[in-house]
């Protein structure tokens, strides 16, 4: 019973280490499929835009999109509005059209493009997290939609309205988030963003999608690299307590077995090995139940927010979940096992 | 062979600190031991007995004086040397038995030959000594399996299945009924006269320390006869 205890205790920080790099990972694949599906080469935002993502407000005039059509190797323009509601979702307001003409038009579930101003379309995800169906009204932004379609997930955003409905909610009438650009020919790239960095200037953040998508990962989200390692300090610090204690308990349980090993001639190092070996088998145990228990927790949160947090399972984090925890266990079963190898050989066999 | 002791203690004291209290359990012992000799050590409670045995045994060093066991001097001798002398010169009997609850009988021994170094395969004298304890029917059973004659053969094939120089029992028939006391006096003999084993034993009981060659009458720490 302790050890199985033990083993769920050392599971559960193995569990949330994996979750939330799970959901790092999922967040960032997410976005990184949505960017690449758009299928842009570059990418123009406002004077005040972030870099790797975009939630203020919009600020490009629309005239911005004829301007950047007419630039050399510029064969479509398509500006964009984003309205974050519940973080990370955004509703985006497209101009179906360009939409189409951009990035091979939606993969239609149920349902079809927008019919009248109240529209929305969502994909299949939102649809899941908020139990939707075609014709069903729902509520975004304090107003009521009407659901027009239900698409396959993966391009540009998780809910889409009209262009010209969603700047007239946000009394952003003639305003853009940001304005994406395909060329004709993607090699022509850098070429591109350079000319338009000379004639705009240094302000206006443009990126070739290739770069905006290489800013997708845990390295370059500023502080999540330090959080996921703050939560396996302490995946470390559980585990260390858990069988620490547990271990603990144990030598105290088999104090009179410590003395009769002791009576056969055991070293304090056997001892010591011992108890070591059966902490790190309990880490082990805890490591394979950790894991278990994020498939688990993948599954649960793919059924209750698929679109708002996108969990994937991440195999190459299962090897190092297991190094923090066999390290916490180490560390945990030292002080019993040197307290077991310490004990006096008499007064351990005379212990009832 | 050896012909000299393979015991000796001169003037070994032994003092136990109990808070500030200092209580002496040995006063100056002197005994010798030859190879091969059956020794039982007899006494009332408090006399010293036990102590004598876990200090020949290396469970506690000497406070004072001379111990010599299978040629160590353990007054001399830190832990490590004293783990040493327990993991291949000395067995111990316990009177209650004292066996790994959790494992078989064939793993206790199994154990007590790993620690001792001896992991190939049983040599012809542990199928002998099983022979002998009467114990290879029943080796597969754990501990509470087992009657307690059982339990203390298969204590005492662990003791000796590592070709000790010296067993040490103490009280080893304390828990037996008087049949299974007698049988585990005759194999302790029998492993004495057949195997050359020298054996210490503890008793209370005038009958079984009959079975030894000498009678070593112990009381308030000191050796006080020898039959």
């Amino acid at each position: 019973m302790r050890t199985l205890l033990s083993i769920l205790l050392i599971g559960v920080p193995v569990t949330l280490i994996l979750s939330l790099v799970g959901l790092t990972h999922g967040l960032l694949q997410d976005s990184e499929q949505r960017t690449r599906g758009i299928g842009a080469d570059v990418i123009v935002r406002g004077t005040n835009a972030g870099a790797t993502f975009n939630f203020t407000g919009a600020t490009l005039s629309e005239g911005f999109v004829a301007f950047l059509q007419k630039q050399p190797h510029v064969k479509l323009a398509m500006g964009v509005i984003n309205h974050p509601i519940e973080l990370p979702l955004v509703v985006t307001g497209i101009d179906m059209a360009k939409f189409n003409a951009m990035s091979g038009g939606f993969t239609y579930l149920a349902g079809g493009p927008f019919q009248q101003p109240d529209d929305v379309i969502v994909d299949r995800y939102y649809a899941a997290q908020r139990h939707l169906h075609v014709g069903d009204h729902v509520t975004i932004m304090y107003k009521p939609w009407r659901v027009a379609g239900i698409v396959e997930g993966g391009k540009l955003s998780h809910i889409f309205v009209s262009l010209p409905v969603l700047q007239d909610h946000d009394s952003a009438t003639g305003k853009l988030s940001q304005i994406y650009l395909q060329l004709d020919n993607p090699a022509n790239t850098s070429a591109v963003i350079a000319d338009l960095k000379k004639t705009l200037g240094p302000e206006y953040p443009i990126w070739s999608m290739a770069d905006l998508t290489s800013m997708l990962s845990i390295d370059k989200i500023q502080g999540l690299s330090q959080f996921i390692l703050v939560i396996m300090g302490i995946g470390v610090v559980i585990g260390f307590a858990v069988v620490c204690l547990s271990m603990y308990m144990a030598v105290l349980q088999r104090t009179r077995e410590i003395g009769i090993l002791k009576s056969l001639g055991a070293s304090k190092g056997f001892i010591l090995r011992i108890i070591l070996m059966e902490a790190l088998l309990l880490g082990v145990g805890g490591t394979v139940l950790g894991i278990l228990l994020s498939f688990g927790a993948c599954w649960l949160i793919g059924a209750i927010v698929p679109a708002s947090i996108p969990m994937v399972i991440v195999p190459y984090w299962w090897p190092i979940a297991g190094i923090v925890t066999l390290v916490g266990t180490g560390l945990g079963a030292l002080y019993p096992g040197l307290t077991a190898a310490r004990q006096d050989p008499i007064e351990a066999l005379a212990y009832e | 062979m050896n012909s000299g002791p393979i015991i000796t203690t001169r003037d070994l004291r032994k003092v136990y600190r109990i808070g500030k209290v200092e209580v002496p359990a040995l006063r100056g012992v002197d005994l010798q031991v030859q190879p091969g000799e059956f020794i039982t050590i007899v006494g009332p409670s408090g006399s010293g007995k036990s102590t004598l045995f876990h200090i020949i045994g290396g469970l506690t060093p000497p406070t004072a004086g001379e111990v010599i066991v299978a040629g160590q001097n353990l007054a001399a001798t830190s832990d490590a040397g004293r783990t040493r002398l327990r993991k291949g010169a000395v067995g111990f009997v316990f009177q209650k038995f004292n066996l790994l609850p959790n494992l078989t009988a064939r793993d206790n021994i199994i154990v007590a030959r790993h620690i001792a170094g001896m992991d190939g395969a049983p040599d012809t004298k542990f199928e002998e000594v099983l022979r002998l304890l009467g114990i290879a029917h029943r080796l597969d059973h754990k501990p509470n399996e087992l009657s307690g004659g059982e339990q203390q053969r298969v204590a005492i094939a662990r003791a000796i299945v590592k070709n000790p120089a010296i067993l040490l029992a103490d009280e080893p028939t304390g828990n037996l009924d008087t049949e299974n006391s007698q049988a585990v006096l005759e194999l302790l003999r029998g492993l004495n006269q057949q195997l050359g084993q020298t054996i210490l034993m503890i008793t209370h009981n005038p009958e079984a320390a009959q079975y030894g060659h000498h009678t070593i009458h112990m009381r308030d720490g000191r050796i006080i006869e020898r039959t």
